[in-house]
């Protein structure tokens, strides 16, 4: 497909979310549209360094939770503007990623290892988010306070932030799109499918993939501060805790790894299933996440290439 | 003295601890080392056999003691399974997909318990749990001993098992050389799920050693698997000497550091030395050049 097509998928995507409200009415379906929406752009972010450069990160959290709290913590101790923390929370998680990634690729960390080292950092950033119990409110979380209206970024209607999550999305997926179609990320496919070889035809591994992750960081914390201003509460167990992560990973999963659309289709199909599990199976504590585990060990055994993978063979 | 009053006490607690933890880490390193797979559901697993000591003592009276031999048959049962039927099928190539995978199974296990049990805190009583044995000026509690003695008389078998069986050579054959033990005529997939059945068995010795003195929540498996990957990783990968080393500095390092920083930051402490440890040396303490 080409990048044309693609960039005419997207905006048909964001017309069609555009006039969604239209048809949706109910609160509780535009609430899980907007929350697939969240987890798609989670899910994007997640995307960009795993899916097409190969780089599992299991502790996506670690970034979410620092565009999260930059968020919460500017306004409620810094007294900033939301809109002037939303770029500020990008580029924090961004220079997280940044370090994390220099840390980590630098001495050749790589699959496992760095699967392992993101989860620990993630975990680092979760004890202290509990520690500093005057920034982040220990284990109590910490509160935005609710003032509705344009410039403190909480809208009035569910509207608002359904248009404010499909811009993001879009973002995300015109960044993807960029991605496949630019010379960088044909470097980072490259680094992904043969490490080595790249690094003999001159590419610079460590540089490729610090633009990776820097960029998915920054992605991550975008949604960060999404959730933090969609809901107005945050802890250290949702910002850092090992949820995020799996979410974060799940959606490329099953959607599609190192595809434009899989984490988007991934995300949508998971919270279709998980909403259609709680009515049959009813709402007790873990089960949806325990089928969330269920769907991915089939499809990383009987699926690898998620369902864009599949689509695409049907038509091959 | 006032000062080595709690400093000696702190230490004893730490190293019981880092027994367990090497117990359970010697679980993780064995299968890494056959398997060269990271066992994400190894904590869960640790869970899902502490819950069943928990049980067979709450339904059927019988003492975590004596329980052991039943629950490390049944651990070793799940574990061969599992690398049988979903782990050792993940793989299309690529490690990270038996990552995932281990992963998925953790979450799975995880949340049913976390659906079956809720996440009440459960303790069992016994009658020994506050018994002390003495060594001079140092009180150890009974369980404590227990736990320490148990980890390094299963680790003492596990090396008897590994040098001295035929199973445990075809083990060592496979670490060597895989191809070449598929050649001799060593049926590759059954030992993968013995290593992984071994693996999972030290993971319900320590459950039983364990309980005595701890409890269960569907989440305990997290207060664990990070720090037995911290151990494995300070040891280094596949080394078993590695492990136990690994298992007590990692116990008296919280210990300690939880006694001079305070509990919830003494937990940084382990990260910080997984962190760097994963940063600067990777192949660990022990550990083989890769």
């Amino acid at each position: 497909m080409s990048a044309r097509n693609k960039i005419a998928i997207v905006a048909a995507l964001v017309v069609l979310g555009a006039i969604a409200p239209a048809v949706v009415t109910s609160e509780f379906w535009l609430n899980w549209l907007i929350l697939s929406l969240f987890f798609s752009l989670l899910g994007i972010a997640w995307n960009l360094l795993g899916g097409y450069g190969g780089q599992y990160s299991f502790g996506h959290a670690a970034f979410f939770g620092v565009g999260g709290y930059a968020m919460a913590i500017g306004q409620v101790h810094g007294g900033i503007g939301p809109w002037l923390l939303l770029p500020m929370a990008a580029i924090g998680a961004g220079l997280i990623g940044f370090a994390i990634g220099w840390l980590s690729f630098r001495y050749g960390l790589k699959g496992s290892y760095f699967a392992l080292v993101t989860l620990a950092f993630a975990e680092v950033f979760r004890v202290l988010a509990n520690s500093a119990t005057k920034l982040t409110g220990g284990g109590a979380g910490i509160l935005i306070p609710l003032e509705p209206g344009f410039e403190s970024l909480q809208f009035t209607t569910k509207i608002g932030f359904l248009y404010f999550a499909l811009i993001l999305v879009a973002a995300g997926l015109l960044i993807s799109i960029w991605l496949e179609h630019s010379r960088f990320g044909a470097r980072l496919v490259a680094v992904r499918e043969n490490e080595d070889a790249a690094r003999a035809l001159g590419v610079d591994v460590l540089q490729v993939k610090l633009g990776a992750i820097t960029l998915s960081a920054t992605l991550a914390g975008l949604a960060g501060a999404f959730y933090a201003q969609t809901f107005l509460y945050l802890d250290a167990g949702i910002a850092f805790g090992p949820a995020m992560s799996v979410e974060a990973l799940l959606a490329p999963i099953v959607g599609g790894i190192g595809t434009v659309f899989g984490p988007l289709i991934g995300a949508f199909v998971l919270h279709l299933v998980a909403e259609l599990a709680r009515h049959v199976i009813g709402d007790a504590p873990g089960l949806a996440l325990a089928l969330y585990g269920a769907i991915l060990i089939v499809m990383v055994l009987f699926v690898p290439r998620g369902i864009v993978g599949l689509l695409e063979r049907r038509r091959a | 003295m006032g000062y080595l009053d709690i400093v000696i006490p702190s230490l004893v607690n730490g190293l019981t601890t880092g027994a367990i933890y090497a117990l359970v880490a010697l679980g993780l390193t064995l299968i890494y080392g056959v398997l060269h797979i990271i066992n994400f559901a190894h904590g869960s697993l640790l869970m899902l056999a502490l819950y069943g000591v928990f049980f067979l003592h709450a339904r059927l009276g019988l003492d975590p003691y004596l329980a052991l031999p039943l629950v490390a048959a049944c651990a070793f049962a799940v574990g061969y399974a599992l690398q049988r039927s979903i782990v050792g099928r993940a793989s299309h190539g690529r490690d990270e997909n038996i990552l995932l995978v281990t992963l998925g199974v953790s979450v799975v296990i995880e949340n049913l318990a976390l659906a079956f049990w809720r996440s009440d805190t459960r303790t069992i009583e016994t009658p020994y749990a506050f018994e002390t044995l003495e060594f001079g000026d140092v009180l150890v509690p009974i369980p404590r001993a227990v736990a320490f003695l148990g980890a390094f008389a299963v680790a003492g078998l596990l090396w008897l098992f590994m040098s001295r069986t035929d199973l445990g050579c075809a083990i060592r054959a496979l670490v060597k050389e895989r191809q070449g033990a598929r050649l001799v005529g060593i049926d590759v997939d059954h030992v993968f799920g013995v290593s992984f059945g071994i693996g999972t068995a030290c993971v319900g010795v320590a459950a039983c050693l364990v309980l005595p003195m701890f409890y269960v929540t569907p989440q305990v498996g997290h207060a664990f698997v990070l720090v037995a990957f911290t151990v494995v990783v300070l040891g280094g990968m596949g080394s078993f000497v590695g492990a136990l080393i690994g298992g007590l500095i990692v116990g008296v390092v919280e210990s300690l550091s939880g006694l001079f920083l305070g509990e919830s930051l003494g937990q940084i402490g382990i990260f910080a030395i997984f962190i760097a440890i994963l940063l600067f040396r990777p192949t660990g303490l022990l550990g083989q050049k890769a």
